[in-house]
């Protein structure tokens, strides 16, 4: 019982830790929380969806959902907030003003989804089974879905593990959300290595939503839990690290399966709130937040 | 013949809001020179620097490279110019090594190969620029502090560092704002003896507050106040200049 209750924590644990990446690439960077990453990535999953309701084959939809993602990051940068960060440069306003601009863009991307697709719940099933594996005359509740689910998610942290620590376009990422002016002096374009890092986190996200969202249903607001969830990994992991969000998801995902398990359903999400506060109030900057690790 | 290298900025001048920085400022700096710029404090020193390497964009005025006028430089883009520049203080990327803080200041992307100077897959550029960051480092007597976090430095070695980061991109040209600020005795001679060196190359324009310093090693001074060039000329005439003397006084019984 141990060992499935763990199992699951880690499944939506790491679908957590991508959520978690894709704020923290963000702030990293602009020092905005997107609220409209819910809105991205479930934006991207419909379009999977409508892959897959065309093509019937959902690795072919999963791909084009995550470049779309990635494209739909880099252009919520480009059309909004660069535009806004070149025009709003000072003042109380600069600090308050994008956050507000992410907000009212979740709302603008949630609105058009409903135009377009209707709110009704959907179905973007996976072909990978939902039933749990089979172990003699044991089932764990530990599906084929779920590993995937983990195996994705492990997949993309991988790589932007490697993509931050030994290539010129992770240093150059890094020096730029840690020193933006020196980072131009060093020839970087900042803006421009600013809008990759949308787009990876929008590509982050939309990993999230293609592969979770099989295991339930898909509408406009399917994936506003998960980015609370997110949110709250992001901030135990400091906000900051990138190996943070990781840490602060499967925490978050492991402590929900446990107390899913062994205290009650009805307390699960209350306790996320519990976990946020008690981080903030003994140890505000996040357990990877700032002198410890925000190198990787 | 302008040498491609010389730099001419033509009647800067910069207004922020209501406030005028800079009025009118030319200066010059040709290969093989050390050009100091001194002024009391709110003089418009470091914003001429700013406006130089693109973090400030000019009401008016014009650049000139090797003779010829052109747009004013971005920031990313002072480096392919051959231009380098440190910052007040530090200016070191606190969070990573120090040799990835040399990196960084090579690792512009390539434009005939940008995918793989972009992921670094290019195994002997990456192994060209690592050796370049150690031969500098050693020129800089800093290689044993090679991977330690540029936040851990102590504060002489991460000024060094930041010079090694400029050094980098081999620059033509040297921006130095304050590179002895907060340094001792043997630090300051170092660094004296080091841009005397750096010199028989290249050009150096260095903003100053130590008197010693910009009296030792610049070929040429300008000196401004208030926003305004009031002198310009070798330490000796500026040494000797009463506008500048008075300027200076001014400042020491307005402080």
């Amino acid at each position: 019982m141990f060992i499935d209750t763990l199992l699951i924590g880690i499944s939506s644990g790491a679908i957590y830790s991508l959520m978690a990446l894709a704020l923290v690439l963000v702030w990293r960077s602009t020092r905005v929380v997107n609220f409209a990453q819910s809105g991205q990535a479930v934006l991207s999953t419909y379009i999977g969806y409508e892959i897959t309701s065309k093509t019937h084959n959902y690795w072919i939809s999963l791909p084009l959902a995550i470049i779309c993602g990635a494209l739909i990051g880099s252009l919520v940068d480009l059309l909004f907030m660069s535009l806004l960060s070149k025009r709003v440069k000072s003042g109380p306003i600069a600090e308050i003003a994008p956050v507000i601009a992410t907000l009212g863009l979740l709302g603008l991307i949630q609105s058009v989804i409903g135009l377009i697709w209707g709110n009704a719940f959907l179905q973007y099933p996976s072909p990978l089974s939902g039933k749990g594996f089979t172990f003699g005359s044991h089932t764990v509740p530990f599906s084929p879905q779920n590993l995937f689910i983990v195996l994705a998610s492990a997949t993309v942290l991988a790589i932007f593990g490697v993509v931050f620590r030994f290539t010129n376009l992770g240093l150059a990422l890094r020096a730029s959300s840690f020193a933006p002016e020196i980072a131009q002096l060093a020839g970087i374009r900042v803006s421009r290595v600013r809008n990759i890092g949308w787009s990876f986190a929008g590509a982050a996200g939309a990993v999230a939503g293609a592969v979770i969202t099989p295991t339930s249903t898909l509408s406009p607001n399917s994936l506003d839990l998960l980015f609370v969830s997110g949110f709250i990994a992001a901030v135990i992991g400091g906000l900051d690290s990138l190996v943070g969000a990781v840490v602060g998801g499967l925490v978050l995902g492991i402590g929900f399966s446990f107390i899913l398990q062994y205290i009650s359903s009805s307390v699960t999400f209350l306790a996320g709130f519990i976990i946020l506060m008690i981080v903030l109030l003994v140890r505000p900057r996040g357990i990877f937040g700032k002198r410890v690790g925000r190198n990787a | 013949m302008h040498d491609p290298a010389s730099l001419r900025l033509e009647s800067v001048t910069v207004d922020f809001g209501g406030l005028r920085a800079l009025s009118g400022v030319s200066i010059e700096v040709n290969p093989g020179e050390v050009v100091g710029i001194i002024g009391p404090n709110g003089a418009g020193k470091t914003t001429l620097f700013n406006v130089l390497s693109g973090l400030v964009h000019p009401t008016s005025g014009a650049f000139f490279m090797g003779g010829a006028k052109r747009e004013w430089p971005k920031p990313h883009q002072l480096t392919q110019l051959g231009i380098a520049r440190t910052l007040q203080g530090v200016g070191l990327f606190n969070d990573l090594t120090v040799n990835e803080n040399l990196l960084v200041g090579a690792s512009h992307v390539e434009k005939d190969n940008f995918l793989k100077s972009l992921l670094g897959l290019d195994r002997n550029r990456q192994l060209h620029l690592y050796e370049s960051a150690q031969n500098l480092l050693a020129e800089l007597n800093i290689s044993e502090y090679a991977r330690e976090l540029a936040s851990s430095l102590p504060y002489p070695i991460s000024k060094r560092v930041a010079l090694a980061r400029a050094l980098m991109c081999k620059p033509s040209t040297l921006l130095l704002d304050e590179p002895a600020g907060g340094l001792g005795v043997e630090d300051i001679a170092w660094l004296k003896e080091f841009v005397l060196r750096f010199r028989s190359k290249k050009s150096v324009l260095l903003v100053e507050h130590h008197m010693d310093v910009i009296m030792n090693v610049c070929d040429r001074i300008y000196v401004l106040n208030f926003g305004e060039l009031i002198a310009h000329g070798t330490p000796d005439e500026i040494k000797h200049n009463p506008l500048v003397i008075a300027a200076y006084l001014g400042s020491e019984e307005g402080e």
